[in-house]
Parts: structure tokens; C-alpha cells; sequence
């Protein structure tokens, strides 16, 4: 049976729980748990099995980044920027080096246009892969977790052989990529990429018709249209909604213009609508690939010639660069004062949102047993919130 | 000048635009506005989405310089507004009241910065930095590296290479010439 939508409680009527009169229970949840990609904590306050209010705690993942990357030169931040956010470290590549191309008037050469929209799209498949898994074993199916992840292998072994790295790649450099393609590379994307969506299909069979999955996931975490701009809400969990905004289509960044697709939008973003419409986007993603395998040049240069590294100055200036990961908006504003270090650089991620302000609204009222499916429903990798 | 930036001119004293892409402009206002520009901007000119909020310490200048990224999505544009606020007394308008997700951003600016938000939920609690009880750490006359030489030991044996001084002298030998 179908539960209610359950709407959270705006904050002005969000009533602080007595902790001494013996009603309630606070109990944590993390910073390790199956919700989420990463670190993080909820201090929930239960009574009985369900939710009454939480908080959200972060700091387990801080490592300074963005004060690191005031004292390093440009080039050397590329070995930081790529682990802000680990599953798919491909866009914050992206983001910074085409802030820096900007302020610097660099223009990549068109093979590198197209190798960076491969593998931004191949991460994106990668790191749905993983999310699918982790939605699926929070509702008890961990076979699927099983055969998501093995997925998400290949599509790293195709990583391996492109970038000589499974998880931080260093692919997308300022001036284009950094390698071509290997020989016969192309034969074995499309290869994979029938064995994955052969795979999602099985997925879409055993997940999506399952009772156990509807029953829980149906009416969980159900958010309103109307939030999407109150809260800053932004991909899938924004077009499930029924927001029909994407980045790639919107700014046209890439190869995205000239490739054929539509965003995907949904009707009602809880966490069944929100698991079907990144199930869509990743056929989206396969489909997206084989075109990129088509229309990529064969031949041409993939980089273009920077000055020296050691002392490379880019011009005063500032600039926001964003792309659409699979969470949605992912930017990197960029600050320089003309010097060969980068005067301030803040990272705009989606988790900031979504594991914050949204998931604490989100959990209350939810049973304890349905926080974790909640938030991978969400989407969220915490060191993209603490940089 | 674009039609917007006129308007904001004659309504709020906005100065500085700037287009750094077609789809990217940049502004500045008074602090002491910041909350009208942005309420304006959000409710009659379709910047409903607030991707972030975040500081630049210009210290040079005494100032932190704040900055506020809106969207308009009807119109595919972005616009960064900036309000500076002065280093010593660094207390801002808070809106929260505007986006439910700007209290956090203000959050970490009061941990970060040390600027105030005024009645900005939970805007004195630890966000990321927990039991910190070093200056906001990023100012930038915050030495991290002095803070951390000054604060933990060496471990014996363990042989560190500055990173910079490995890729002149390791990585490029010759470009460093």
C-alpha cells in the first residue's frame, strides 16, 4: 500500500523535544553508515521508532583544502581539487581548469572538448552505479549492490587504461586532457557499455517492481516543487520534481550542445521518483557515450601548450565555472590577484544543500529505519560540504 | 551596461558591473543593502536560486569582500554580487529568512572568517571545525603552516619535501631555469 507524502515541518513550527522528560531518545547515526559516500553524522532525537528532529554534523573529512590550495601554484593544485569529491573527482577537474582557462584565455582544442564530455559522462555512470548499490542495500538488497558495483568496475577499468588511475584520474588538465585515446580504447567503451545496460536492465526488473522497494521507498523524503529554490535543490532531486533544469543543456559547456538529449523530469521527488529518474539518466549517460564514441575526431592535437607551471600567472580576476554532476550543480569560484597562486578558490557542491538543510527537514517524522534509505535517496558525498 | 544593471545602479547605488561571460556578470553594492539586493533580485527579477555564498579576505584593503552567487534560470544567466565589510567589525544582515539553505553558508563564514550573522540559526556552533581554538582559519593572515609547526611534533625519522621545492627542483629541473 502506498504511504502518505510525508511534508516536513517548516521551521517555524519545529518544536524543540524535552530531553528530560524521558519521551525521547538522542541517538547518532555515523559518521560510518551505509547512507552515504563519505563521513558524516545525524544526531537524531527519536520517540519511539520515529524521527522527531535531527542535526547534522560534519568535520570528519576536513582537510583544508581550499587554504591549501591560497599557498600552492596553480598546477599543483590539481592533485587536491580531484579528491574533494572522491566518486567522481572528473568534475571538479573540469570545473577548475576551465575557471583558469577563462581567466587565462585558453582555448582547448576540440578533441579535448570531446575526450572531457567522455569522461565526465563516464564518471557519471560510474558514480550512479555506486549510488544504485547503496540505495538498493539500504532497503535490504544487497545483490544488486553486488552487481552495480562490479559494473562500476568495468567502467573503471576503462578509466584505468584511458587515465592510468580507477579512482582519482588527473584526466582533465588546464589546455585540454592529458593523454589520447589508447588503440582500440573505442571498441571497448561500446562493449562495456552493452554489458552495463544489459546489467540495468536486470536492475530495473528486480528493484523497481519490488514490493518491499515501492513500499518503502514510495512517499519517502517527499519534496515539494516549490522547495527546489527556497533550498537551492538542484539536479535529480530537483527534476524529479518536476525542475527541468540541467547544466549541460542550460550553459551548454563541452560537447553538450551538440549532442542530443533532453533532461529528464519527474513528477514527484521522493525516493522511489528520484531512484527512477537516475536509473533514466544513466541509460542517458550510456546513450550519451556511444554518441561522444561516434563524433570524437580521430585525429587532431588534445592539448594545448601552456606556459611553464612553475610560474604561471593567471590575470586578476574572478569567474564561477559550473557543471551538472549527478547531484547536481557542482561549481568552483575562482579568485586571482594576477599571482601564480590562486587568490581564493570555494567549491560549490550539492551535498552543501542536500545533506544540511534539506535532509534535517526531510528526516523528521521518517521511522529510524528508513533514515539510511533517505539519505542515499539524496544523493550526498560529504567531503564536497567540508572542502 | 545591461537593463539590470541600470536598474540596480538607480535603486540600490550598485557599481562595478562587470560581464565576465555572456552568461556570468558580476556586481557590488553596500553591505548595508545586501539583504534588500538580494530579496529584490530573488522576488522581481527571477534570481530565485542561490548556488553559494562564501568571503575573500582582502586584507590589503581591510575588508572582506562577500559574495553571493544567484542564478536566474528562465534567463540562463548568473550574477555574483559583492559587499564589502569591514575587517574590524565584520557583521552582516543575515538571510537565512531568504533561502533555507543560506544559514549554513553563513555558518561556516562566522567559522571561517569569524564574520557575524546576527540571528542566523546555530551561527556560533561548530560547523567543520570542531574543537578549533586557533584564529578563523581562513584569514589570510592565518599561517597554517606556522599553526601546525607551532602546534604538533615531528614524528622522528619521517622526511617531508616541500611540494614546490620538489617539483622545481625533481619534476622540472629544466623549466625552473
Amino acid at each position: 500500500m502506498r504511504r502518505e507524502k510525508q511534508h516536513a515541518v517548516p521551521p517555524a513550527e519545529r518544536a524543540t523535544p524535552d530531553l528530560d522528560s524521558g519521551k525521547y531518545l538522542v541517538m547518532w547515526q555515523g559518521p560510518q553508515h551505509p547512507g552515504i559516500t563519505g563521513n558524516m553524522s545525524l544526531r537524531l532525537v527519536a520517540e519511539g521508532d520515529t524521527v522527531v528532529d535531527c542535526e547534522t554534523h560534519v568535520g570528519y573529512l576536513h582537510r583544508g583544502f581550499e587554504k591549501l590550495m591560497e599557498r600552492r601554484l596553480y598546477m599543483q593544485n590539481f592533485p587536491l581539487v580531484c579528491r574533494i569529491a572522491v566518486p567522481e573527482p572528473d568534475f571538479n577537474e573540469y570545473c577548475y581548469a576551465a575557471a583558469l582557462e577563462e581567466l587565462a584565455g585558453v582555448v582547448i582544442p576540440e578533441k579535448a572538448v570531446w575526450l572531457r564530455t567522455l569522461s565526465l559522462e563516464m564518471i557519471r555512470l560510474a558514480s550512479f552505479l555506486m549510488w544504485i548499490g547503496g540505495q538498493a542495500g539500504a532497503f535490504g538488497h544487497g545483490t544488486i549492490a553486488q552487481w552495480s558495483v562490479t559494473m562500476r568496475d568495468y567502467v573503471l577499468d576503462l578509466f584505468e587504461e584511458l587515465t592510468g588511475g580507477r579512482i582519482y584520474h588527473m584526466y582533465i588538465i588546464p589546455g585540454g586532457v592529458r593523454g589520447d585515446v589508447p588503440a582500440g580504447f573505442w571498441k571497448r567503451v561500446l562493449a562495456t557499455m552493452d554489458v552495463v545496460e544489459k546489467n540495468l536492465d536486470d536492475i530495473e526488473l528486480v528493484m523497481f517492481h519490488n514490493a518491499v522497494f515501492k513500499a518503502r521507498a514510495e512517499g519517502l523524503g517527499y519534496i515539494p516543487r516549490d522547495w527546489v529554490d527556497q533550498y537551492g535543490i538542484t539536479g535529480p532531486n530537483a527534476r524529479a520534481a518536476g525542475a527541468g533544469r540541467d547544466l549541460r543543456k542550460d550553459s551548454g559547456y563541452l560537447a553538450y550542445p551538440r549532442l542530443s538529449f533532453e533532461p529528464l523530469v519527474g513528477t514527484e521527488s521522493d525516493a522511489y521518483g528520484r531512484a527512477r529518474l537516475r536509473l533514466g539518466e544513466m541509460y542517458q549517460a550510456i546513450d550519451l557515450i556511444r554518441q561522444i564514441v561516434d563524433r570524437t575526431p580521430a585525429n587532431g592535437p588534445f592539448r594545448e601548450k601552456l606556459p611553464n607551471p612553475l610560474h604561471w600567472k593567471i590575470p586578476a580576476g574572478e569567474t564561477y565555472v559550473a557543471a551538472e554532476c549527478t547531484r547536481g550543480e557542482y561549481g568552483f569560484y575562482v579568485v586571482s590577484d594576477g599571482s601564480d597562486k590562486p587568490r581564493r578558490v570555494a567549491v560549490r557542491g550539492p551535498s552543501y544543500t542536500h545533506a544540511v538543510s534539506v535532509m534535517e527537514r526531510l528526516v523528521r517524522g521518517v521511522n529510524i529505519a528508513d533514515v539510511a534509505g533517505l539519505m542515499v535517496s539524496l544523493h550526498t558525498y560529504p567531503p564536497e560540504i567540508e572542502r | 551596461m545591461n537593463e539590470l544593471a541600470t536598474r540596480l545602479a538607480g535603486r540600490y547605488g550598485a557599481r562595478d558591473w562587470h560581464d565576465q561571460r555572456k552568461d556570468l556578470a558580476s556586481v557590488a553594492v553596500d553591505v548595508i543593502r545586501i539583504r534588500d539586493v538580494l530579496a529584490w533580485l530573488r522576488d522581481e527579477e527571477g534570481y530565485r536560486h542561490l548556488s553559494f555564498a562564501t568571503a575573500i579576505d582582502n586584507i590589503e584593503r581591510n575588508v572582506f569582500t562577500l559574495t553571493y552567487a544567484l542564478r536566474n534560470h528562465e534567463a540562463r544567466q548568473g550574477l555574483l554580487i559583492h559587499a564589502d565589510v569591514d575587517r574590524d567589525d565584520p557583521t552582516v544582515d543575515s538571510i537565512h529568512l531568504l533561502w533555507g539553505q543560506a544559514w549554513t553558508y553563513q555558518r561556516e563564514m562566522k567559522e571561517w572568517f569569524g564574520i557575524d550573522f546576527p540571528g542566523s540559526p546555530r551561527v556560533d556552533e561548530e560547523f567543520v571545525l570542531e574543537g578549533w581554538d586557533g584564529p578563523p582559519m581562513m584569514r589570510r593572515d592565518f599561517d597554517s603552516l606556522a599553526y601546525s609547526d607551532a602546534t604538533y611534533a615531528e614524528r622522528p625519522g619521517r622526511v617531508t619535501h616541500d611540494p614546490a621545492a620538489h617539483m622545481r627542483d625533481r619534476l622540472f629541473p629544466e623549466a625552473a631555469r
